[in-house]
């Protein structure tokens, strides 16, 4: 049985103004996919293709026009109280814009500690215990645990989220572009955090991007949408096989290694992998 | 015309901060060529680029420092606009909301004293050089019935219109969807060539700096630490902090220094 799995969703947005009800906007249409334990997906498109929405969906945070999203078998809306405090344990989310997704006058333990409040049994001691154990997870020096989020970096305050999606021990985390406001040297950083986090904690990510490179290195399974569709799927073989023309301009948009007068002789190889076969620079 | 923009020994500080936030910073920028301003957030790279328009927010202060066109010394009224456009990150916030486009290119050709009877011909053809061919239904657009990618492309227009040979551009893509972002490169690139602007571009992102820089600077805590052409850059990255970004950039794509 998968960990959780979407069916034919189907979502459109309603915009309202003063003069009444506009035009509905589909966001997302007849979309299936299931996520398995301790599987890596990437879900890959432009602005404005559905990701977020579908993300927002499997996480529960909105509900479906049409379709169903299935934890474990049972509908979200079929579960009982206990069945979907278990959902929103394992089930978590770190957002793009982590400064509007903590409370400002929170302090980084408070932050971190707040789902073990409402998703477990432990007590005021463990709770700080394991608050520690979290920051230590994520690299962050203890020190930080008194500060307020305007007081750490942007990159700091990404992991700080990291620590709050890991803290209830989560089956699933969906990771909506949380990395993609980084420099590229924390970006590489999280990924591997989160890699290393994958095999000693057996976690499944669904991972929505829009940056193919960033793909390549995280991810086992991508699929690609377009216009609220999930319009192609890359297997393990990598993502050199896509042809939908929505992965192929991705592709291409994908910026150069290298600069262009230096890309065919360079000092820099290609390292061990068979990565750069699959995202030629040129 | 000019052909080439110095920032001279730049020093920019906050107040009650214990050591500047640029600290003696020279550049040159020649026309047809893009230098890049790199560096990790925080570093001091938007700094150098808002204290050289004289545009520093409040608290930061420039201590230091001049620019300097073909070697003579301007005030910042002289260069904004008529020497040095500008296009920065986030183009949204850049417009006023209650105001159409065209309002905002018809002020811009006002503040430059330009405004005469062929100035829709010159908004018009501004807006088809940066890729907005439908002008008459752009015009009338808010800033917020426009997607990012075409308030970019606004931005750029508007740059254009004042005619100005340097253009300082800080992170001009980074919140652009990917697709966006190279269709806004292409664009710069074009103007590069073909206008013979010279470019300050800004960037975090060592990508852009591949596909677009011919020379590069990188600042690290407020000090120029290397600067040279974009392919010494990348073949043999001197400095530690030149050394990790480069490193980091090429590790997305499988590849690493020699």
């Amino acid at each position: 049985m998968s960990l959780l799995q979407a069916e034919a969703l189907t979502r459109r947005y309603r915009t309202h103004s003063l003069v009444g009800a506009g035009v509905a906007r589909t966001a997302l249409e007849d979309v299936s996919l299931s996520i398995a334990e301790g599987e890596t997906v990437a879900l890959l498109g432009r602005s404005g293709c559905g990701k977020s929405t579908l993300a927002r969906l499997l996480a529960g945070l909105e509900k479906p026009d049409a379709g169903k999203v299935s934890y474990r078998g049972t509908p979200l809306s079929m579960l009982d109280r206990p069945a979907r405090r278990a959902f929103r344990r394992d089930i978590q989310m770190v957002f793009q814009d982590s400064p509007s997704a903590v409370n400002p006058r929170f302090t980084v333990s408070a932050i971190i500690g707040e789902p073990l409040r409402h998703l477990t049994e432990l007590d005021a001691a463990e709770r700080e215990a394991r608050v520690s154990e979290l920051l230590e997870m994520v690299e962050l020096p203890a020190s930080i645990a008194t500060r307020l989020p305007s007081q750490i970096s942007g990159g700091q305050l990404q992991r700080v989220c990291i620590a709050r999606a890991l803290a209830a021990g989560p089956k699933l985390i969906i990771l909506d572009e949380a990395v993609s406001n980084l420099d590229i040297h924390l970006q590489t950083a999280a990924l591997d955090l989160l890699s290393q986090l994958q095999r000693s904690e057996a976690i499944a990510y669904l991972f929505v991007t829009h940056d193919l490179r960033l793909v390549e290195r995280f991810a086992a399974r991508a699929l690609v949408m377009d216009e609220g569709r999930i319009v192609e799927e890359a297997g393990a073989d990598g993502l050199a096989g896509l042809k939908h023309p929505a992965s192929l301009l991705l592709r291409q948009a994908v910026l150069p290694a290298l600069p262009r007068r230096m890309a065919e002789h360079a000092k820099v190889q290609p390292a061990s992998t068979n990565k750069a076969d699959a995202l030629d620079p040129v | 015309m000019p052909t080439f923009l110095t920032i001279e020994a730049m020093t920019v500080a906050a107040a009650g901060a214990p050591r500047p936030l640029v600290e003696n910073l020279s550049l040159t920028i020649e026309r047809g060529r893009v230098l890049a301003l790199v560096g990790a957030s925080g570093s001091g790279k938007s700094m150098t680029c808002l204290a050289s328009l004289g545009v520093l927010p409040p608290g930061v202060f420039q201590t230091g420092g001049e620019v300097r066109i073909d070697g003579r010394s301007h005030t910042w009224q002289e260069l904004r606009g008529r020497h040095v456009a500008a296009i920065m990150q986030n183009p949204r916030g850049a417009f006023n909301p209650v105001r159409t486009m065209r309002d905002h290119a018809v002020e811009t050709l006002k503040a430059l004293g330009r405004f005469d009877s062929d100035a829709d011909d010159r908004i018009a053809s501004a807006l088809i050089e940066v890729g907005l061919k439908e002008v008459k239904q752009v015009l009338p657009l808010h800033a917020f019935e426009m997607s990012g990618g075409m308030l970019q492309r606004m931005m750029i227009a508007l740059a254009l219109l004042s005619d100005a040979p340097f253009l300082f551009a800080d992170e001009p893509t980074t919140d652009l969807d990917l697709v966006v972002q190279m269709r806004i490169l292409d664009l710069l690139e074009r103007l590069v060539a073909e206008r013979g602007l010279g470019v300050l571009l800004v960037t975090h992102d060592m990508g852009v700096v591949a596909r677009l820089a011919d020379d590069v600077a990188l600042i690290d805590h407020g000090r120029l630490v290397e600067e040279g052409p974009v392919e010494a850059m990348f073949a043999s990255p001197r400095h530690p902090v030149t050394r990790l970004l480069v490193n980091a950039h090429l590790s997305l794509y499988g590849m690493e220094l020699a």
